[in-house]
């Protein structure tokens, strides 16, 4: 059998559904085998490498399974770098199939030759040039088993051409499920169970983060019950929002930079921090050696090389987050810590009066980001899967999405902050889940960062709802512009197309609002359309999200708007 | 002589032994890890091991103990690596080899030639008309010092290869990791 039709053999026999690409030169076997499994494959073709690895990011995280991307050689394959990145940082499983010239011509500067193995090397959780057919079938089952086993990742699947176009046999595929240097699943630790059980039982003033490992590790209901029993308020990262319902008692929002008050200021003031599937980047902490000054932590999570990386933990906790759950649960005391939540009742307070009423329910005034987002939430009832680009659109997302409890609906470049990964992404949700609606808000600066995206939107005809915040101003940097170099606002003003025309182009309904009074009749247009919808809302040029931790100060050192902090 | 990397030269001294599979590209995964963190590594020598099919990597490097632990974890995260460990030069022994090529008068006309060799115990590899090669196998202090006896008669070559090392204990460490994994295969395969 050909080794392009190997290929595609094993991909069946791995489940995959869906193929993200673009074709090239040192990729046309494959596609060619491609032609005749119409059955077996969606193949979407995008119209920029960029767009099907963010797509198939989206894809990847919202069904759960490994996101599959076959590219071309050279210009494709470097396409695709940003996306990797971006999901390495994101523990997202994905196969990227790149096309490489012959094993022979390796290394002469052939025709569109990168070392895509060399450049990938530390992006990636593995990676593998196969330079035999006899070769394929167990790269592909190893790459499978690496990308969704453990912390998932990025694996990429270097593919010169004579392995495509000459022939081995190929009879039974043999999924990978051991390889012997790798240990995916860590042993627990059950005196390190003990000791974190004991240290929650006597916490007085305990906090618990839920990360994105959460989602990863399908523990959702495990972290339900544990926050449940402890009675402990608690936060999730930008990562783990939509893993628990928005309205959960003693759900506190998202922690960090941009997050809600009470979460950071308890988290200064706890004697107990318990961290489950986060990697406490610095987006979260601010500066480490003044990060919860008075609390013990206890970390778990199923990566090693992530406890103590950042912060020191006292009890630190190696494995399947739903495993340590599970062993803890039975354990734990059932506690109540109302008196503690209630002591910050005040800053609660200040958020929604300071912070939420104007972004949520200004009066006057221009059209803020907030309350459009807050109407798609209400219009939505919290069932929407939400996509965000990067900057102020995602981090209001972030904050005024709803979620009704069904995990996955939050899709967000948490890591890499990648612009440009909103649009594609979202696509990517939409064929994992196409009885969903899925909704993506995105700035005028990212949209216009892979904006070649409506194209495969018109072509698939995928049914996303995109929400694109223009105010005329790359407006994150913008805030950074004005708060921390003195107004000097260079080079953040960005000019827009006429997004009606383009989406009309492209023969995707749109709409645009500049008014209040147009908000609701707008998003629920938008919300009952058939196909994909364009709505442009001009925003307020000057946006800013607040609440803020200024880079390099402690979380509880937080600014509420242009003038006040707390 | 030695140029000691400033911002670490006052940090310990690290021997890391990384037990990897048989691969290509390791080396390159394994430096990566070390320059993305702007740490120089000292001296690195790469063999098999007394464990079949499983290379080993002897690599120093200057850095505080929370550093070396991290990058332990990072070496250990690369999926071909069997497992690294770190010690400090009291939990292993070690030795390194160094070649010292010197003009063939100038030593013959030197009457204390004879009691350096003695002295540094260093053997002759070859010599002829015009140069002499010696050897000197010991720890790095020692091959410095006999470089620096050496070099009043102009040094011409010198080379000093990567630290190896062997631990204290009976057993390669590795080997647990080796059966512990060899009785998850087990478990594996019985579930099917
Ligand atoms: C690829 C990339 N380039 C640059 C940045 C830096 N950056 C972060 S936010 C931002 C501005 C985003 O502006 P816009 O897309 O209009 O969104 P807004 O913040 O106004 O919602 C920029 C330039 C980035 N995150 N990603």
């Amino acid at each position: 059998m050909l080794g392009s039709e190997i290929l595609f053999q094993c991909l069946k026999a791995e489940g995959t559904k869906k193929i993200f690409g673009y074709p090239g030169g040192a990729i046309m076997p494959v596609f060619d085998a491609l032609y005749d499994h119409d059955d077996d494959f969606d193949t979407i073709l995008v119209r920029h490498e960029q767009g099907a690895i963010h797509a198939a990011q989206g894809y990847a995280r919202v069904s759960g399974e490994v996101g599959v991307v076959i590219v071309t050689s050279g210009p494709g394959a470097t396409n695709v770098i940003t996306g990797i990145a971006d999901a390495n940082i994101d523990s997202t499983p994905l196969v990227v199939i790149t096309g490489q010239v012959a094993t022979g011509a390796l290394g002469t500067d052939a025709f569109q030759e990168t070392d895509f193995i060399g450049m990938t090397l530390p992006i990636t959780k593995w990676n593998y040039q196969i330079n035999r057919p006899e070769d394929i079938e167990w790269a592909v089952a190893r790459a499978f088993y690496l990308a969704k086993s453990g912390r998932p990742g990025p694996v990429v699947l270097d593919f010169p051409k004579n392995a495509q176009i000459h022939e081995a046999p190929f009879t039974e595929y043999k999924p990978c499920n051991f390889i012997r240097s790798y240990q995916p699943v860590p042993a627990i630790n059950p005196d390190r169970v003990w000791e974190a059980v004991n240290l929650i039982n006597t916490a007085q003033r305990p906090f618990i983060i839920g990360g994105q490992g959460i989602i990863l590790g399908h523990a959702e209901q495990e972290f339900k019950d544990f926050v449940e029993k402890t009675g402990a308020p608690f936060g999730v990262t930008l990562l783990g929002l939509s893993s628990v319902p928005s309205d959960m008692p003693h759900f506190l929002g998202m922690i960090g930079m941009h997050g809600s008050i009470v979460a950071n200021k308890l988290q200064q003031q706890a004697d107990l921090i318990v961290v489950i599937g986060c990697r406490l980047a610095d987006r979260v902490t601010g500066p480490v050696n003044q990060y919860a000054p008075l609390a013990k932590i206890v970390h778990i999570d199923i990566d090693p090389s992530e406890l103590g990386k950042n912060v020191k933990a006292d009890v630190a906790i190696c494995g399947d987050c739903k495993e340590v759950l599970s062993k803890m649960l039975p354990h734990l005391y059932k506690n109540n810590f109302d008196s503690w939540i209630h002591g910050f009742d005040f800053y609660q307070n200040v958020e929604q009066e300071k912070v939420v009423n104007p972004e949520v329910h200004p009066a006057e005034g221009p059209l803020h980001m907030g309350e459009v987002i807050d109407k798609v939430a209400e219009v939505s009832k919290g069932e929407a899967i939400v996509v965000t680009d990067v900057g102020q659109n995602q981090m209001f997302a972030a904050r005024y999405a709803r979620f009704n409890g069904t995990t996955r609906s939050f899709l967000s470049s948490g890591g890499l902050g990648t612009m440009g990964f909103c649009l594609p992404a979202a696509i990517g949700a939409k064929i994992a889940a196409p009885e969903r609606e899925v909704v993506a808000f995105v700035g005028d600066g990212g949209i216009q960062m892979t904006i070649e995206e409506l194209g495969s939107i018109m072509q698939e005809g995928t049914a996303v709802k995109i929400v694109i915040f223009d105010n005329t101003w790359l407006g994150n940097v913008r805030q950074w512009q004005e708060l921390f170099f003195a107004k000097r606002y260079s080079y953040t003003k960005m000019v827009s197309p006429d997004y009606l025309k383009l989406a009309d182009a492209y023969g995707i309904q749109a709409r645009r609002i500049t008014e209040r009074s147009e908000v609701d009749a707008a998003v629920r247009e938008m919300y009952a359309a058939q196909g994909p919808f364009v709505l442009h809302v001009c925003v307020e040029e000057d946006s800013m999200v607040y609440p803020m931790v200024p880079p390099g100060q402690p979380i509880d050192h937080i600014l509420l708007n242009r003038s006040e902090k707390i | 002589m030695e140029i000691k990397d400033k911002k670490t030269a006052n940090l310990p001294l690290w021997t890391l032994t990384v037990f990897t599979e048989n691969n290509v590209g390791l080396l390159n995964q394994i430096a990566i890890i070390f320059t993305r963190r702007n740490i120089n590594i000292w001296s690195l020598s790469v063999s098999s091991s007394s464990i079949e099919g499983v290379h080993k990597f002897t690599i120093t490097c200057h850095a505080s103990e929370d550093m070396i632990k991290k990058i332990v974890l990072q070496i250990e995260k690369r999926i071909d690596v069997l497992k690294a460990f770190y010690y400090s030069d009291d939990e292993i022994i070690y030795q390194e080899i160094a070649l010292y090529k010197v003009q063939t008068d100038a030593l013959l006309n030197d009457i204390q030639f004879e009691q350096l060799i003695r002295k540094y115990n260093c053997r002759i590899l070859e010599i002829n008309s015009t140069f002499a090669v010696l050897e000197k196998t010991g720890h790095c202090d020692e091959t410095i010092a006999l470089y620096n006896d050496l070099e009043r008669y102009g040094v011409l070559q010198y080379v000093r290869s990567g630290r190896v090392s062997v631990t204290k204990s009976t057993h390669e460490q590795v080997s647990d990791f080796l059966e512990e994994q060899e009785l998850r295969r087990r478990q594996i395969e019985e579930k099917q």
